[in-house]
Parts: structure tokens; sequence; C-alpha cells
């Protein structure tokens, strides 16, 4: 009751929605009023408009519940702790287990890029001796494939994870969870666009053998990693810390140095090979970037009534999105192909589709969500530079909140949009943006471009039927 | 004819601009028939119903838009398709803006303007009880305008409101002013202290400007939405009005206007009004009677006396209720004895529904019995809305007449031609006429009836038509209520200060005519 005496009492302030003419009238009376440029939600599905009204209903506990989901994001303090052996490190992962990028897909159903590394990762445990022998094994039934996501784990483009190869561990304080990634190999042939030469296992071999243990000792002597400091400086530096990850693995060594020349000790051939290869690796920090982001919302996931996505991963088959108050179903689509700008020889023609869980990032809010940070990806689409804001604001359209720690100088130092809200995209009708690389469909040959995709929309309109579903049950 | 057309895939753009530019198109030489529509169900039957539908089109969804363009030469069709789709890509009407900023959602808008208090929403009813929630959610009372709300949402919203202390006006509220500032279907009135709570807007227009001509002030007008006191939805906000009106400092005096509610409802306000510590002035429609025993609540039969009983609340000086001037009441009685013999009924052509319905009672009440697309008794209802029966009067606001055309408070056309349509028939002896005024009305009403009367004398054959009219409106209205009167009379209408007042004149006469009046 005191609302409406308050409004009789009030200034009348309007927001009008559809007929131009009620805005101009209010206009020349001086009352401040403004027109919205409506246009149906959910572009006009009268079926998902059925879903955003039953969700609308359950709205007192999904606010609390996307309060919550969003207080643990901004808790987050992920630190590199250690590095070791996936079957060390990871829970659940055994002698047999292989991990890979993107909700669940059979060996049968894998884009090439994915087999050709599933292939190498096979012979490189040494469960096969040749290519044939482990694409028989992988069609055998004996291999149990699963998401790293599962496992708390996260690998860039094909992403896969086998027992003996080293991941990083990063712990979210504030929660105590841990996320864990491989080392990122560099660009091109590399396992994880598919190849699976000697040279490629013979770099998984002295990951195994001489970086990861050097690692080890030097993080001993450093301490623990603050990801999230970093992270801070290099969106501040021209990084957006999933295409351009140069501003931040940099700081990253230059944090490190003093312990890994501690930790080399006498080895200085290992510490030279060790520096050689960081000073040609421009995204090293990619995969700590996105196992801090992992750990970050993992920590908000399984909050009960919340819409808020907690995941976003291709496979090179199939784009799959997490939902916290969800639980662990995959919502999922056909992976879409990338827009952008293609190396000299490549075409579209020779791409495969959207790959990997870096799109972890612009779950978490960086990536092509902190484009403004990163104004040189825009050009793969043939943009500016104010094309890069407008991404970043477009982005926060669909997003619950901001994050902070992660503020933006090209805009003001705005801290960046955060917390991808399922509701929002659908009846928005706005897609995530997420920049990325491009890779050849064909296993081993490599990055052929980069540039933007959007995660489909398919994956949310799903999510939200379900939520409007489990969400609206008293 | 040869027909060209254009898909525009997921374009939106409101119907009100929509039909403007249709209009525009189908008025060009040689043009049969042209429209610019969202593909809708409703839409493509239409479009089908208009010959516009070819077999290409019968694919488009909801979020295309179709531009179809009929006429005489391929070549005429083909640049008026091309006008047509040039007009759409004209810049956007965003005259209403305080910002630089063009806001696409609700939630956006509030962050642009977070003093935003209230949401005005007269988006398609389809999405409308979405949207309304939205704002309900970012702590905003709503103004719901549009209608095919189902009675569900409706009940749904107001719950949801009502736990959180908000206002909901609506679905279907055409008219409240709240604090001074006129929203949607307004006028212009005088301040002071007078609140209105109405399931109606053009009766909340004609109370209201009724209580500015009789030199009284309104604090409030609040509107509720037609259905608000059925049983199902039970008065939520119909109370929630009278409860905060009554807790207003700035309102002294209460009038209540409605139709009669539904049974449960009536006990419960009859019960509230028992409480009201502030005197109210209680106007039910169609007749509707409810017991209370409260001397505080003053029960009136029609609008103009809800206006005059509020006004005499304040000052304590009793009104006798309006009538036309001098030289009006001799034109009338002049009319009465000139009639040929052929001449014999009445036409009531109403843009105000509430207006409509109040003609009707006001005859009644003379034992004359009228037809109607909305009768008040049984047995008179009309066959085809569109054919005039006997003593015929007709609210061309109603759905029969609005479904995908403006309303014609709006735009003139369908009532100008069912003027000149009436002006035709010898049988035809008196015509009244609502004309309404304020915000949201077409910018010179009087000008197009007064076009129209002058178009239907021109051909007419036989006795002269006696033009009844009032015009709902202030001197403060965008319009300025003595121009548009002063239109009117130039045009030969017989112009009185209130429907109540016009709808008795017009009785009179066609007493007279019967050789029944004792007035002559």
């Amino acid at each position: 009751m005191s609302e409406i005496l308050t409004l009789l009492g009030s200034e009348v302030q309007v927001i009008n929605l559809g007929i131009p003419s009620f805005a101009a009238d209010l206009a020349a009376v001086g009352a401040p009023a403004l027109h919205v440029d409506w246009r149906p939600p959910a572009g006009g599905s009268v079926e998902l408009l059925a879903h955003l009204t039953a969700l609308q209903l359950a709205d007192a506990k999904i606010a609390a519940a996307n309060e919550e989901a969003m207080n643990r994001l901004a808790a987050f303090q992920p630190a590199l702790i250690g590095i070791d052996q996936a079957m060390r490190a990871i829970p659940g992962v055994d002698s047999h287990t292989i991990l890979h990028a993107g909700p669940p897909v059979t060996w049968e159903r894998m884009c090439g890029p994915q087999r050709g590394a599933v292939i190498g990762a096979l012979m490189f445990e040494g469960l096969a001796a040749t290519p044939e022998e482990a694409e028989a094994l992988a069609a055998s039934g004996r291999i149990k494939f699963a998401p790293a996501h599962h496992f708390g784990a996260v690998g860039p483009m094909a992403g896969v994870i086998s027992p003996s190869m080293p991941v990083f561990i990063v712990e979210n304080k504030a929660f105590g969870n841990r996320a864990y990634s491989t080392m990122n190999e560099g660009l091109g042939k590399v396992l994880r666009f598919g190849a699976y030469t000697a040279e490629v296992l013979d770099r998984l071999a002295w990951f195994r053998d001489g970086l990861a243990p050097l690692l080890a000792k030097a993080l001993a002597v450093s301490g623990p990693v603050d990801l999230k400091s970093l992270t801070a400086k290099a969106l501040q530096m021209g990084d957006e810390c999933h295409n351009r990850n140069l501003a931040a693995t940099s700081l990253f060594v230059r944090e490190l140095t003093p312990a890994l020349i501690e930790a080399a000790g006498d080895d200085t051939a290992l510490l030279q090979r060790v520096a050689t290869f960081f000073a040609g690796n421009d995204h090293f920090f990619l995969n700590l970037s996105m196992a801090a982001c992992k750990a970050s919302l993992d920590a908000a996931h399984g909050v009960p009534y919340s819409t808020l996505v907690t995941a976003m991963s291709r496979n090179g088959t199939d784009f799959g999105i997490r939902v916290s108050g969800l639980g662990d179903q995959w919502f999922t689509a056909p992976a879409g192909m990338v827009e952008g700008l293609y190396f000299p020889g490549y075409t579209e023609a020779d791409a495969n589709p959207d790959m990997g869980d870096s799109a972890i990032t612009e779950t978490f809010g960086i990536g092509g969500f902190a484009m403004a940070a990163a104004p040189a990806i825009v050009k793969f689409v043939g943009g500016n530079a104010s094309d890069s804001i407008s991404y970043t604001k477009e982005m926060g359209l669909i997003t619950l909140g901001t994050n902070k720690a992660y503020t933006l100088p090209t805009m003001n130092f705005a801290p960046g949009p955060q917390g991808i809200d399922v509701r929002a995209v659908v009846s928005r009708n706005l897609q995530p943006l997420i920049n990325t690389g491009i890779a050849h469909k064909a296993p081993g040959v490599g990055q052929i471009g980069a540039g933007l995709v959007r995660a489909p929309m398919a994956c949310f309109e799903a999510a939200l039927a379900a939520a409007a579903t489990e969400f609206s049950k008293q | 004819m040869p027909i060209r057309w254009l898909v525009k895939p997921g374009s939106y753009y409101d119907s009100v601009s929509l039909m403007q530019l249709s209009t525009k198109a189908a008025a060009t030489p040689g043009v049969r028939a042209a429209t610019a529509m969202m593909a809708t169900p409703m839409n493509l039957e239409t479009m089908a119903a208009d010959g516009l539908l070819v077999d290409e089109l019968k694919g488009a969804g909801p979020n295309d838009l179709l531009l179809v363009v009929d006429a005489a030469e391929a070549d005429v069709a083909e640049t008026v398709l091309a006008q047509l789709n040039e007009s759409l890509n004209a810049a956007p009407d965003h005259s209403g803006e305080s910002q630089t900023v063009v806001p696409r959602s609700t939630a956006e808008a509030k962050e642009a303007l977070p003093g935003a208090n209230i949401a005005l929403i007269s988006v398609p009813g389809t999405y409308a009880a979405y949207e309304a929630a939205e704002a309900l959610r970012l702590g905003m009372h709503v103004h719901l305008f549009s209608d095919n709300v189902t009675v569900e949402q409706e009940i749904a919203l107001k719950q949801y409101a009502a736990k959180r202390g908000l206002l909901v006006m609506g679905p279907d509220c055409g008219t409240a002013i709240i604090n001074g500032t006129p929203l949607a279907f307004a006028n212009v009135v005088r301040r002071g202290p007078i609140g209105v709570v109405g399931a109606s807007g053009t009766g909340i227009q004609a109370i209201t400007v009724l209580i500015d001509r009789l030199g009284g002030g309104l604090s409030h007008a609040i509107g509720t939405g037609g259905r608000d006191l059925k049983d199902e939805v039970g008065g939520i906000m119909f109370l929630a009005g009278l409860e905060a009106l009554e807790a207003d400092a700035s309102t002294e005096v209460i009038v209540l206007v409605s139709k009669p509610p539904g049974k449960k409802t009536m006990q419960k306000v009859a019960e509230r009004l028992e409480q009201c510590r502030k005197p109210v002035v209680l106007c039910l429609l169609r007749g509707g009677k409810i017991n209370v025993m409260n001397p505080g609540v003053h029960p009136v039969s029609n609008l103009e006396e809800a206006a005059r009983q509020a006004v005499t609340l304040v000052t304590g000086n009793a009104l006798s209720a309006l009538t036309g001037d001098e030289a009006t009441n001799q034109a009338a009685a002049a009319a009465a004895v000139r009639f040929a013999p052929e001449q014999k009924f009445l036409r009531g052509l109403y843009s105000g529904g509430t207006l409509c319905d109040e003609t009707m009672l006001v005859l009644k009440d003379m034992d004359l019995h009228t037809y109607s697309n909305v009768p008040i008794e049984d047995g008179y209802a009309l066959d085809n809305a569109r054919v005039s029966r006997e003593h015929t009067v007709v609210d061309l606001g109603d759905d029969e007449f609005t479904r995908g055309k403006p309303h014609p408070m709006i735009d003139p056309s369908q009532r100008a031609h069912r003027l000149v349509q009436e002006m035709a028939d010898p049988s035809v002896a008196v015509i009244m006429l609502d004309v309404v005024l304020g915000y949201g009305s077409n910018a010179d009403p009087a000008g197009a009836m007064a076009k129209a009367i002058e178009t239907g004398r021109a051909a007419r054959k036989g006795g002269d038509v006696l033009i009844i009219a009032s015009v709902c409106g202030t001197e403060t209205d965008p319009q300025k209520l003595s121009a548009q009167e002063a239109i009117l009379r130039n045009a030969g209408a017989l112009v009185y200060p209130s429907n109540t007042a016009a709808a008795r004149a017009a009785g009179d006469v066609l007493l007279a005519l019967e050789g029944r009046g004792s007035r002559v």
C-alpha cells in the first residue's frame, strides 16, 4: 500500500513499451519518459514465452539463487598451487581414462582433430604403437571417454587429457575446490589440433619429464601463484585471456622466473629449454586462464533455482552448456562455424566446427565478453576498436552482473559483464559471443584462422524449457 | 490486378506505425489495397480477406514483416511497394526519449531511467502480461493499456502486484492520471481534491472533464481495466485504488465508476465502503445498485451526476443538471417540428463505450429503446453492427470495428464513413456523436466529424438531419474544448455540455417526434 501512496506523491516517470506517441505525449507535458525500442521477447516464439512466464512466477526463488551464485563468483580466489600427472592429481582418472573437451561424445561422432588427439594420446600412453592400433583401441569400448568438465578439468581445442599428462592444479581458495588443465603446447603441429607425429609425442614426453617437474619445484619455492591479479593486470594490457594471452603469459613467466632459476639449480640446459619454450609460446597462459575460470564457476554451480550458465563448451561436433540450478545436464546443439579471417591458403571449406573448453573464459566474463580489452580481435571480423567496446556492452544485456575485479580501461575502467543468464539469452534473442581460433577439419594440420562465433540458441532454449519445468515445481 | 510484395524477416515495427504506413500506401491513386503487417496468424487472415495473401506469403511467421501492394498497373504496385519499404527505413520516432540511449528492454530502460515508477505497456496482448510481470519484478507500477490479455494472466499479475504493494492498471486500461501526469488517453484536468477510481477509460475521461467544467479539480484518476470487478479477479485493484485515495492527503472526495461488479466482489466493495472515512460518489453504470448504509457513500446513476455530486461534496454548493444553452435548446425544439414524415430514427455513433452505454440508458429511462452492437436490453442486438436498424446506438470502439484497424478516437475515418452512410438514410432524424479530446486522441476529431457532416449533407435527399453532439474535453486539452465545440456548431451540430445532457435532449426530440413528449 505504501508503494502506491508513494507513487501518488511522486513525480511520474514512465518507461513506455508499445505505441510511441504515448511517450511523445508524456514528453510534451514535461514528464520524464523513456521509449523502449521493443520487439517481441524470444523472437516472438509463444512456446518460449510460456517458459519465460513460468520462470517469472518463480522469480523470488530464482533471484535469490542467482544472487547467491553471483556472490560465489565474486568471491573467487584462483591460485596455481601445483602441477602433477593427471592420474595422480585428478580423482577418478585411471589408466584407461581419456578426457576430452566439450560435452559427452562417442568416438564415432568425434571430429577429425579430436580423433587425431585421441590417437596421439593413446600412443603417448603406450596403449597403442601405431595410429591404426590406436583407432582400433578407441573404437573397442575399452577406453573410458569422458568430458574433461566432468572431472573438474578443461582443455583448449581437442582438449584431450590422458593419465600421464601433467596438469596444472588450480585451487579456488575461497571454497577449496580445484580445477585442472594441461599445459599449452604452442602453435603448429600440436596434439590439441589433432597432430600425433613423433615431434608431438616427444614434446609431450618433455612436458612430463622436464617442464612439469621443474614447474612443480618452482611452485614449491614461490608458493601459489595468484591467477586473479595476473588476469586483472593482463586485461589492462591488451589481453582478453582467451585469444590474446601475450601479456598474461609474460607476467606469469616474470613472476615465476626467480623460483624457476632456483628450482633448476645446475640444470642450465633444462632452464634454457624452458625459457626458450616460454619465449616462443604467446598462449601459455590460456590453459591457466581456463582452469582459473573453471575453478571459479564450479563454485557457483549447483545452486538450486539459479539460471546462471556455468559452462559453455564444444567438442568440435556439439556445443553444450550447463546451468547452475539444473545439475549435471548438458544442453547441446550442433557446434557452429566460426566467422573470421583465414591464414593464407585456407578457406571456410577447410574449417572444423567450433571446438574446445576455452569458452569457459566467456562463461566467466573474459575472452569475448572482455573484447573491449583487446580491440585487435575485432579485426578478424572486419570491425574497429569501438566495435570491441560495443560487443562487450552487448554482452552486458545478457549477464546478471559485473566482475568488479576485472575492469576495462577502454570503458573508463568499468567492470566487465559477468554471469550469463539463460533467461536473458532467450528473451533478448541474443547469443553469447565467443572469440576463438579456427582449426583445420583434418587432424594434425593445426590452426587456420581466428574469429568470432555465437553460442547456439538451441542450447539456451533447451535449458530454459528444463528450468521452466524444474523451477516451477512447488 | 497485379500484386507486388516484400518479406522482411526478423523485423519488428509497432502496429500503429504500420497502420499509418498502410493507410498512406492504400490511399495512393491506382492502388486497390496495400498493407504492411507482421505475419501473425490473425493478420494473415485479415490479409487473405483483403485479397492480399499471395501463396508465397502463406508460410511467413510472426517475426516477419510483409509488405503487399495490389494496384491497377504493375509499375504502380512496384513504385508504391518501394515507397512503403523506404518509409520503414526512415528514422524511427524517438521523440519521447529523454536520453540518447535507446533501450531495447524494460530492464535496460530502468538502468537508464532509475527513477521510473510506471511502465506504460501497449504491446500486443500475447506479450503484454510477460512485459507487465517484468516491470513488476523491477519494482515498477504498471499501466497495462494492452487488451487480449487472458483473465488468468490478469489474476496472476494482480496477485503478484498486490503482494509487492504495486498497482496494475489494466489490462485494457485506456486512461489514468497520476499526480497530474496524463497516461495514455487522458485529458488535461485542473488539479484539486477529487480522486477517481474507474474500470472504464472513457468513463474516467467523461467524469474528469466534467469535474473540470464544473470548476472542480482532480487529485488522481486510477484506472483498473474493465475486468477488475468481475468475481474471478475480485476487484483487487479497484479496492487497492480506493484504499490509496482514502490514505492520500491530497484527496478529499472519492468517485468510483464501473459497470456493476460480480456478486462476490459487490459484497467485498460494499463491506469496504462501509468502512470508508472519506465521502464516496458511487457510479455503477448499466443501472447497478449496491446496498451500503454508510451515509458518506452517494450512489448516482450517470456520469454527469457523479461529477456534480463530487464537486458539491467539496464546495458544499448544490449544482443543477447541465443543459444546453438558450440558443441550442431553441434550435432543438425548432428542428423537432421540421422533420419530414419518413424521418423517424436516432443513430448514435460513439467512440467511447461508456458514453454509448450512458446514452442508451438515458433513452431507455425515457422509454426509448435502442438497437446496438453492445445492447443494454435483450432482443436489441443488431444482426450486423455495420447496418443500423430503427433507433440504433453503436460503439465504434468495440472489437468488431478495431480488429486490425485503429480505434475511432485515434482515427476518425471509420466513423466518418458511417456518419455519411447514416445521413444517406432518409429515415434518420437525429444523429448523436461524442467527440473525445485529450492526449492520445486525434488532433482534430471535431474537424473530421464536421467534414463528414458536410459530405453527408451535400449528398442528402430528404429532410435535414439533426446532429446532436457533446465534446468530452477541457480548455487545457491540446485540441481545446471551446475550439472543438465551435467547429461542430459551425457545421450545424447542436453541442451540449455533457453526454448526459445531449442524450436527454435527443430523447426529448424523439418523444416530440413520436408525439409523446410533454416538451415540444
